[in-house]
């Protein structure tokens, strides 16, 4: 059984009157390639946003290799190895590629700035673009801009929030590629709609419909599960 | 004079300061709770309010009273207007950037302290009251006209709540507020909603000058004070609070004739000062209202 | 490299300007260029962080009265007093932060402006002391800094010319370090640079104390350099100044402020001399620059012609 690196116990979340979360127990295993899934409005956002310290836990633990990060702010998540790419890409426009990079190598604290910017961008497939406006890059370009962000933190776990969207085809393929050769030093969550990325890459999935896990386990288990069929792949058989 | 007399002293001035607060302070509100700025300008329209009303009453011949009733027509419509010309050609073109239309509105009080210095001077100068009345109470006399700029407020008050929550005008009002771009798409012409919140706001704050300029005098630099003790009503209130913008304003001004009388107007405005920034750093929803 | 010279070609210019300008435009270069100094300290915070505070009259007085009170009751020397100012603006800065932070955007403005105002209202009231508005005036030993007597125009003006080299030295080297990309990844996105690690908290509060040092080391060069200080330098328009110059020279770029606090003085100095509300000036160029030119001067410029100007 592999070490359980990101840990949720009981995580719940309301906003007024609707439970955005409710009482989810999660468990990512070190070095694994974990897809949640669901439909639109189902939590997935909102459950990253608390694993991560974006909003806080109105009930319910978040855990970190064992060590309680429930209280823990954001930014030092951040440091302690947890990573999030947002759902609407969020780069600095109005600073040249190379600074958007450097931010997040320099916040680790590499010594070699330059060095560790390129390597992040060529990771990629962006080498070269340092001195392009990030602003005026174009969507896919700037969604790898994110994901060379986050590579650039050397995380332990690397959420991705709809990581794909916007991509093109050829892209995608370049970002399946990518993700595999990442595991198992770091561990990646992500948020998916993209059946067939999800299909490609995930070692396990989960299910979450109305703030609550509705099923959790390996592709062919998801799979076949009827309520996930009823509820989110389409009962006649799904994408495969 | 014993201590209790002396108290009760410092609370009629205090309630007249109120009356003149609540005024000021509801423009304001109005104003922030509407379009969601903070026009820094507003004490420069009360004071603008104070010129109008000065030079109106300077020309209007017969009794102090013709010309005091005449000055409280003149005074909000020509501030309104002024207002509204600020809002159209400034604060719309910035499009109402919060942070923005604070810098562009402080430009804005400089050119109309100035323009006032320019064409009103540096001088304070007196306008008379419309009515003379002595109240004789049995430890001291009290102007009669004061007692009436706290009723008079509180009609003024009456009218601009009836309006919000009667009138069409209002509810059109309450509706931007509430979600500007849905208002749009009702068809509501946002810009002139605005505009018209602006003129409302800055005339709120010309009635108060009206009624407070026989007590003090004018001076192009009076518009300092008001636009002060207004924030700090506001912001206790709530911003966007109307009831809490009164109760403030109740509070403010009871506390602040109290301690300018026993100890000093500085002091008093010393800690109405910190109680603002107090205010907004741990209690930013103010101390009546729901939200910030 | 480039950057550097190009700078220090400017700092030339501004040397030799001292060298050869009539004794009253050398006057007021010398106060155009410790006005500049207080800029420079603002848009550190103002330009590159985006922090909109209308409080820093309060860390420019800060200074200006830790070097003025010790030398008029207790004899103080001109250069313990310099740096009795910078501290005093450092830690009143550090103070205001530590509550102001707390809010953003426009409370913060407005929280920064009452604890400034605060402080005005405070001299005033203890105006025994700080003589008020009438102000204190330094004299003699006051004004001697290492040697030099800061009454006679020449040390002055080269006394004002070397703290101002410093403190562009110091605000270019912030500005290029690593630390420089973080206050413009806190005005940028903040969200995001929470999500990279960064503690905006953290980072604003230190940019505010930096800036509260300039301002704090400019009031006390004001007062030993020109001798007096007043209540007037803890005024509103004591904050409005400091942003006025860094919008009109152009927020974000080093130099902005210099060139802002120039051109407006500049102006000022020419409507004094046709009208006494020369105020409206000042508010006419707010307007028009928010309006219609909100990157400034050398904004625009760089836009245009120099993109790798910081």
């Amino acid at each position: 059984m592999a070490a359980v690196i990101l840990q949720a116990q009981g995580l719940s979340r309301a906003f007024g009157g609707l439970r955005a979360v409710d009482g989810v127990d999660f468990a990512l295993q070190a070095g694994e390639i974990h897809a949640l899934i669901g439909p639109n409005g189902a939590g997935k956002t909102t459950f990253v946003s608390l694993l991560s310290g974006r909003i806080a836990p109105d009930a319910g633990k978040v855990m970190l290799s064992g060590e309680d990060i429930t209280r823990l702010p954001a930014h030092q998540r951040v440091r302690r190895g947890i990573a999030y790419t947002f759902q609407i890409t969020s780069v600095y426009p109005r600073l040249p590629v190379f600074d958007n990079v450097a931010l997040a190598a320099q916040s680790r604290g590499v010594r070699d700035l330059p060095a560790a910017v390129d390597a992040a961008l060529d990771r990629v497939g962006m080498a070269g673009m340092g001195g392009r406006m990030a602003g005026e890059l174009s969507y896919g370009h700037q969604r790898l801009l994110e994901l060379a962000m986050g590579l650039a933190l050397k995380p332990r776990v690397l959420i991705l929030d709809e990581p794909t969207q916007g991509l093109a085809a050829g892209e995608i393929e370049g970002f399946i590629a990518l993700v595999r050769g990442l595991v198992p030093e770091t561990t990646v969550l992500m948020i998916e709609h993209n059946m067939e990325v999800v299909m490609s890459l995930a070692h396990r999935i989960t299910v979450l419909n109305f703030g609550q896990v509705l099923a959790s386990g390996t592709p062919d288990e998801v799979r076949a599960n009827p309520q996930v069929q009823a509820a989110y792949l389409g009962t006649d058989h799904a994408a495969a | 004079m014993g201590f209790g007399p002396f108290l009760l002293l410092a609370l009629m001035e205090g309630l007249v300061s109120a009356a003149v607060l609540a005024l000021t302070a509801v423009g304001l509100s109005l104003v922030f709770g509407v379009m969601r700025v903070v026009n820094v300008a507003h004490g420069a329209f009360f004071m603008m309010g104070a010129v109008v009303a000065w030079f109106v009453a300077g020309h209007v011949p017969g009794p102090p009273v013709l010309g005091w009733i005449a000055a409280l027509l003149a005074a909000p419509l020509v501030v309104g207007a002024l207002a509204a010309l600020v809002d159209v050609l400034v604060l719309k073109r910035l499009d109402y950037e919060p942070e923005a239309v604070i810098v562009a509105t402080i430009g804005v009080l400089y050119m109309l302290e100035q323009t006032a210095l320019l064409t009103f001077g540096p001088d304070a100068r007196p306008v008379a009251a419309p009515f003379e009345l002595r109240l004789q109470l049995p430890w001291f006399g009290y102007s009669g006209y004061k007692l009436f700029v706290v009723l008079a407020a509180a009609a003024v008050l009456a009218g601009v709540w009836a309006l919000m929550q009667r009138s069409r005008f209002g509810l059109i009002m309450r509706a931007t507020q509430v979600d500007r771009t849905t208002a749009r798409a009702f068809g509501i012409n946002v810009d002139r909603v605005y505009a018209g919140t602006f003129a409302l706001g800055a005339g709120l704050a010309a009635v108060a000058a009206v009624l407070v300029v026989p007590i003090s005098q004018v001076h192009y630099l009076m518009g300092g004070d008001p636009l002060l003790l207004a924030f700090i009503t506001v912001i206790v209130g709530g911003l966007g609070s109307l009831r809490g913008t009164l109760m403030a304003a109740l509070l403010i001004g009871l506390s602040d004739g109290v301690i300018s009388m026993f100890w000093s107007p500085t002091l008093s405005k010393i800690i109405a000062t910190l109680l603002v920034a107090l205010v907004l750093v741990f209690r930013p929803q103010g101390l009546f209202g729901a939200r910030a | 490299m480039k950057v550097w010279l190009f700078h220090l070609a400017v700092l030339v210019v501004v040397g030799v300007l001292a060298l050869t300008l009539p004794p009253y435009h050398a006057n007021n270069l010398a106060r155009v260029l410790v006005l500049a100094v207080f800029a420079t300290g603002y848009n550190l915070a103002f330009g590159y962080t985006g922090m909109l505070s209308l409080g820093h009259a309060l860390f420019f007085a800060a200074g200006m009265y830790a070097a003025a009170l010790p030398a008029t009751l207790w004899g103080v020397g001109a250069l313990p007093a310099l740096i009795l100012g910078l501290l005093a603006g450092g830690l009143a800065a550090l103070g205001v932060g530590l509550l102001a932070l707390r809010t953003a955007g426009v409370s913060f403005m407005i929280v920064t402006l009452m604890f400034a105002q605060a402080g005005y209202l405070t001299v005033i009231y203890f105006n025994q002391t700080t003589g008020g508005d009438q102000g204190l005036v330094l004299q003699g030993g006051a004004r001697r800094l290492i040697g030099l007597d800061m009454a006679q125009d020449g040390p002055r003006l080269w006394v004002a010319f070397a703290l101002y080299a410093a403190g562009l030295a110091g605000a270019l080297a912030i500005v290029r370090s690593r630390f420089g990309r973080v206050m413009l990844a806190m005005r940028e996105n903040e969200e995001r640079s929470r999500m990279l690690g960064y503690d905006p908290f953290r980072v604003k509060l230190a940019v505010l104390a930096v800036s509260g040092l300039y301002a704090g080391v400019a009031g006390a060069a004001y007062a030993v350099l020109f001798g007096y200080a007043g209540a007037s330098f803890a005024g509103v328009q004591y904050s409005i100044l400091p942003m006025l110059y860094s919008l009109m020279g152009g927020a974000g770029t080093v130099l902005g402020p210099l060139v802002g606090a120039a051109a407006m003085f500049w102006l000022i100095d020419i409507a004094s001399g046709l009208t006494t509300a020369w105020l409206m000036l000042v508010g006419i160029v707010l307007v028009g620059l928010v309006l219609f030119a909100p990157k400034g001067l050398l904004g625009w410029i760089r836009e245009r012609w120099m993109p790798w100007l910081p």
